[in-house]
């Protein structure tokens, strides 16, 4: 069957290429939810220059490759002297570009609340934060949270992009097993690691979308 | 901050080199993988016993998986087991891999969206099968896939650039042989890519958000 041999010596990199994968992808989220929370409340606010400013960073980060915005963190702030490591360049990078995609499933999960309940609520005596705290924000939550979870997973996934910068995270962990063996197991366990991830995550997003969706939102 | 590398006549002709081998390895991939999404994805739609369970396995196993690690698969991976592609080639095959798995959620969801009635009827009017899913169900699925469709192939055009990681001579990895050689010119280096990946993507974009306007009005 299938010979773990490879693994010999290299415990530690996969145990600790694992972990650097979940918590990379956990800071990550973390960060990339507050980031993208900003930018979509820019977008919404109504001030033009904020809107122009969400509209642009939206774009901006959608439209560019997610190495790209690693190797700028990984080249240009060594250029201004400050070092870091490879974990939080690789979460800096992550969190830019996946908070471009938070802000608009956010934004667009607010922007699908029909505008008459914001006028309705604010109508009523309701100020425009508790308007969007007890009337908007309950109903969006069902259509922001399975796109939320869509980019969690591609979290995991793109995390991989820290093998690229030395990143000490799983795939780079098989990279290094892979240096001195063949690599095809290695590359199947790896793959295994990934889908304890992902799948499950998928499977939950599955679960709340269909959920959800029979509830009868909107 | 100083351009005065990018704008080198050398350089640019370098990082348009690197350009079209982008632009030629995502082209291929988009072809091949919307191509192999559309029989996949109809295949798991299909629910032909095996048949469609084998496609839901192929799509669900390789969309949960890094891009990346399939593309380290369809180079070094490949190598071990004898078999030597171009490394154009072997990109070009991992991301048709990828993003096929991707598609064919995108085409079954499609698909989903046109009431199953419609076969019925179809089929009570003597279409087969396969003329049924041809004339009847396709034609409206793919209006509703065009958006999702775009989005996907804005993410394959991005993530060519991962291919910088096993080499592949584009755009990403000639910028970064430039910028490596002058590190001065590292940011303004990668600004100036990024903004031509970003016209193309953006463009894209733009280009679907009027067609889906105009078959939607």
């Amino acid at each position: 069957m299938f010979d773990f041999g490879f693994l010999e010596g290299y415990e530690q990199d996969f145990i600790d290429g694992f972990l650097t994968t979940i918590g990379v992808s956990l800071f990550a989220l973390v960060l990339s939810l507050a980031l993208g929370t900003v930018i979509a409340v820019f977008r919404i606010s109504g001030v033009k220059p904020l809107e122009w400013f969400g509209t642009a960073y939206v774009e901006f980060f959608r439209n560019t490759p997610l190495v790209i915005q690693v190797f700028f963190f990984y080249v240009g702030l060594p250029a201004l002297g400050i070092k870091l490591s490879a974990f939080l360049v690789g979460s800096f990078g992550l969190s830019i570009y996946t908070s471009s995609y938070i802000a608009e499933a956010i934004r667009a999960g607010i922007q699908s609340v029909p505008k008459g309940q914001m006028e309705a609520a604010r109508s009523s005596g309701l100020t425009y934060i508790q308007a969007m705290q007890y009337v908007i924000l309950p109903q969006a939550f069902k259509l922001i949270v399975p796109p939320l979870g869509n980019q969690f997973i591609n979290l995991v996934k793109n995390s991989s992009v820290l093998a690229v910068i030395a990143g000490g995270d799983l795939l780079y962990a098989a990279d290094v097993a892979g240096t001195e063996q063949d690599i095809t197991p290695i590359y199947i366990f790896v793959a295994v690691l990934y889908l304890l991830l992902t799948i499950p995550l998928s499977l939950g997003v599955n679960y709340l979308e269909r959920r959800w969706s029979k509830a009868g939102t909107r | 901050m100083d351009f005065s590398v990018v704008f080198n006549e050398a350089h640019l002709k370098f990082l348009w080199d690197g350009l079209l081998v982008t632009l030629e390895v995502a082209a291929a991939a988009i072809v091949l993988s919307f191509i192999l999404g559309i029989i996949l994805g109809t295949l798991r739609y299909t629910r032909l016993p095996v048949i469609s369970h084998l496609a839901t396995l192929y799509i669900e196993v390789i969309r949960n998986l890094p891009l990346l690690l399939i593309i380290f698969f369809g180079w070094f991976g490949l190598k071990e087991w004898g078999v030597e592609l171009p490394i154009t080639m072997s990109v070009i095959l991992s991301m048709t891999v990828f993003t096929s798995a991707l598609v064919a959620e995108i085409v079954r969801s499609g698909l989903n969206s046109v009431d199953r009635g419609q076969i019925e009827a179809a089929r009570s009017q003597g279409f087969t099968y396969l003329q049924t899913l041809n004339y009847i169900i396709m034609p409206q699925a793919l209006k509703r896939m065009i958006p999702p469709l775009v989005s996907q192939f804005v993410a394959l055009i991005k993530d060519t650039a991962l291919a910088v990681a096993i080499t592949l001579p584009e755009l990403t990895h000639n910028a970064q042989i430039i910028y490596n050689k002058y590190p001065v010119a590292a940011i303004p280096m990668l600004l100036f890519v990024a903004l031509i990946y970003f016209v193309i993507n953006y463009s894209l974009s733009l280009a679907s958000r009027r067609l889906e306007k105009k078959l939607a009005g």
